[in-house]
């Protein structure tokens, strides 16, 4: 399959990890563009307002492992209520089996436009393509993704897909693409994009949308946004269908009211996202909107084989993007050189385990093992300590060379030891230099490792990151705290 | 065998378990059912008037209090003016019932379209902890008069005030039983941060969200 995350050959692009992130380096507008990211400062903000932030995640995580821990009989109670409420459940094994449920039930509908709210897991299965080969209008309605699909390119980042791009980029593509005169500013651009993208809302036949959780209890989907495409999307078309992952299911409205808290937090440094839907079934007697047939994709393509395997604790992500945020590599290089869906530390780990050790070869090293990812990930999974294990599993399996596991053993000693821990990925990070074989990457990076403290977010021993002490630290005459 | 069993099988291997979920697999998912827990959360050590009012700000919607319900159309008339807004509204009828005569709003009470510039609504509840206004969808109840409109106001009657969403849920269970199709959770007006990460405001929703709480 020829895609936009495979070449002629049929090779993932996330093989060429290491000559991807080179060219990215070298590319100064990503570099210009990825300036401007500064949700990492918004986040230590929001963590700050609340008590317990730490004692949040603690619950977070315990929230997601229940889930995981009875998996199948929460998605069997998620169907049968969902069904009692008259959405239709389907199950798809594989990325094909995604297109074609979406194509049958467009086909059935007879759906001509079809609008997106966002769905990674339709990002993995290339639906737009399919959908276009089947002859439909796809217009993606999260802005960035909106500006992305102008581009045909693909998301940089889970949920800031386009922030690898300028507003002259969008600006010249709006130009483009809505033969309307040039934009200069950032507001002009945002309000021609509500324009053209209203007129969809409102003559689009189906609605596709992720769902950010599952709710077994109610057999609800639970749609989160910040600009209400995502409400636009479950309200207005005739046919609503949300797709995503098998591990998506949470017990109840209480366990998933507790997700929020730390998701809005970790993602945008918000206490909450405006927008969140629960959407229960289709349109009822009487009802004024809504749509005449709701559907859910609950999907496995690789997701199954993590349960019960070291890996288990992916499955836990609640697809914030704070492990991005924070990590100096994806910051440097930003999300196109991971080569697949989801960057970052957990596409770091999911890639591998998604499609395949040999097709991600790099990116379980795409590290510098400073663990700040582990640290602000708000359901508390150890990204590098499953990186770790993944380039252990690569050493095993032949695909690198054995050199490298004295280097794997001795991080994870150090790592450990908090103390010599923090040590140890401070002086890495002066260094500019990992541990492992992938220092060659590391190296090139602009500045060398003391630029990286100017904006962004370093390691701190005892698991606080250094803007959360800076944000704690008492007060100076005031008597501290 | 079909994706489902496929799937489901796959994961019941995968935990290394028996094929069919057992008694007490299904005892321990009914038992959290049952007792809900509530998880831990943060502090809830506010006046939940006051933290709702102070929140909704934070989310960059406005705030006015008034006494009674028909004191909401001079309120509304209030607001439009000083925000110059046109004074025309699409509202939910029991909103379009109350007095507007004295006004100077015209008020019509149906759905709105994509070209209304004013939908007013009430609410169901109302969550202080993080200023969160919640809706249900019901036949008059609709759900795109404080989607599609340029502005949305919000009439809040004080005993909908809830401390966070978890109370929101325990009292919709209580006085709905099954959730409607639509629960809708808004927050301040629509954002976006997507081109070169800075917020602006008015992406898809509204551009404003103006709260009026009655009964303060
Ligand atoms: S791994 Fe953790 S920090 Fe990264 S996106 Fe998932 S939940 Fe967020």
């Amino acid at each position: 399959m020829i895609s936009q995350h495979t070449d002629s050959t049929g090779t993932y692009a996330s093989v060429h990890f290491k000559s991807r992130a080179h060219d990215k380096l070298n590319d100064a507008k990503v570099q210009r563009a990825m300036r401007n990211f500064n949700l990492a400062a918004a986040r230590s903000r929001a963590v700050a307002e609340v008590d317990n932030f730490e004692d949040l995640r603690t619950a977070a995580a315990a929230i997601r492992d229940r889930s995981l821990a009875d998996l199948d009989v929460w998605l069997e109670r998620f169907e049968r209520e969902a069904t009692r409420r008259g959405t239709k459940v389907h199950w798809a094994e594989t990325h094909d089996d995604i297109n074609r449920i979406v194509i049958e039930i467009a086909k059935a509908a007879s759906v001509r436009k079809v609008i997106k709210s966002k769905s990674m897991v339709s990002e993995e299965s290339h639906l737009n393509a399919a959908l276009e080969g089947a002859g439909m209008q796809v217009v993606e309605t999260d802005l960035g993704e909106y500006i992305i699909q102008l581009a045909g390119e693909t998301p940089s980042h889970i949920i800031a897909p386009a922030i690898h791009k300028t507003r002259d980029d969008v600006a010249d593509l709006f130009h483009e693409h809505h033969k309307t005169p040039r934009k200069q500013s950032i507001s002009e651009l945002t309000m021609e994009a509500r324009k053209f993208l209203r007129e969809h809302f409102l003559s689009a036949d189906m609605g596709i949308s992720g769902s950010n959780f599952l709710i077994a209890e109610t057999g609800s989907t639970f749609i989160v946004t910040n600009e209400g495409n995502g409400r636009m999307t479950t309200t207005m078309p005739r046919v609503h269908v949300a797709i995503t992952g098998i591990e998506k299911v949470v017990p109840t409205l209480e366990d998933v009211s507790a997700l929020m808290r730390v998701l809005a937090r970790s993602a945008t440094g918000q206490s909450i996202s405006n927008y969140i839907s629960v959407n229960t079934g289709p349109k009822q007697p009487g009802d004024a909107d809504g749509p005449e047939e709701m559907h859910v994709i609950i999907v496995d393509a690789g997701r199954s084989q993590l349960i019960g395997s070291d890996m288990q604790e992916a499955l836990r992500c609640i697809r914030c993007g704070a492990c991005m945020n924070h990590c100096p590599v994806y910051q440097n290089i930003g999300g196109h050189a991971y080569g697949w869906v989801y960057p970052g530390p957990i596409g770091s780990v999911l890639t591998p385990n998604y499609i395949g050790l040999q097709n991600a070869l790099d990116l379980p090293n795409a590290a510098t093992l400073c663990n700040q990812c582990g640290v602000v990930c708000p359901v508390r999974i150890p990204l590098p300590d499953l990186m770790r294990k993944l380039r252990e599993k690569q050493v095993d399996r032949g695909l690198r060379p054995k050199s490298e596991r004295f280097a794997l053993k001795m991080w994870a000693w150090a790592a450990a030891r908090p103390g010599i821990y923090s040590l140890f990925t401070r002086i890495a990070a002066r260094v500019g230099k990992s541990m492992g074989g992938s220092g060659g990457l590391i190296h090139k990076l602009p500045g060398g490792g003391a630029g990286w403290t100017q904006d962004r977010d370093m390691p701190a021993p005892g698991g606080k990151t250094f803007r959360e002490l800076y944000a704690n630290r008492p007060s100076k005459g005031g008597g501290g705290r | 065998m079909s994706s489902r069993e496929a799937i489901l099988s796959r994961i019941r291997k995968a935990r290394g378990v028996a094929a069919e979920p057992t008694g007490a697999e299904q005892a321990r998912i009914e038992a959290h059912l049952r007792a809900r827990p509530i998880s831990t959360r943060p502090s809830l050590e506010w006046n939940p008037l006051e933290r709702f009012r102070e929140q909704c700000v934070r989310m960059s919607s406005t705030v006015d209090g008034v006494a009674t319900m028909s004191e909401v159309p001079a309120a509304v008339a209030r607001y439009l003016s000083s925000a110059k807004l046109p004074m025309q509204a699409v509202a939910w009828p029991g909103i379009a019932a109350l007095d507007w005569s004295a006004s100077g709003v015209a008020v019509e009470g149906r759905p709105a379209g994509g070209d209304d510039l004013v939908g007013i609504t009430g609410v169901h509840l109302a969550i202080a902890e993080t200023g969160t206004l919640m809706f249900l969808s019901s036949p008059t109840t609709y759900a795109a008069t404080s989607l599609l409109p340029e502005t949305h106001i919000a009439v809040v009657p004080v005993g909908v005030i809830v401390p966070a969403m978890e109370e929101a849920w325990d009292r919709t269970r209580r006085e709905t039983g099954d959730l409607p199709r639509a629960v809708n959770f808004v927050s301040g007006p629509s954002r976006t941060a997507d081109i070169e990460g800075q917020l602006q405001i008015g992406a898809h929703g509204p551009f404003r969200v103006h709260v009026i709480v009655v009964g303060a």
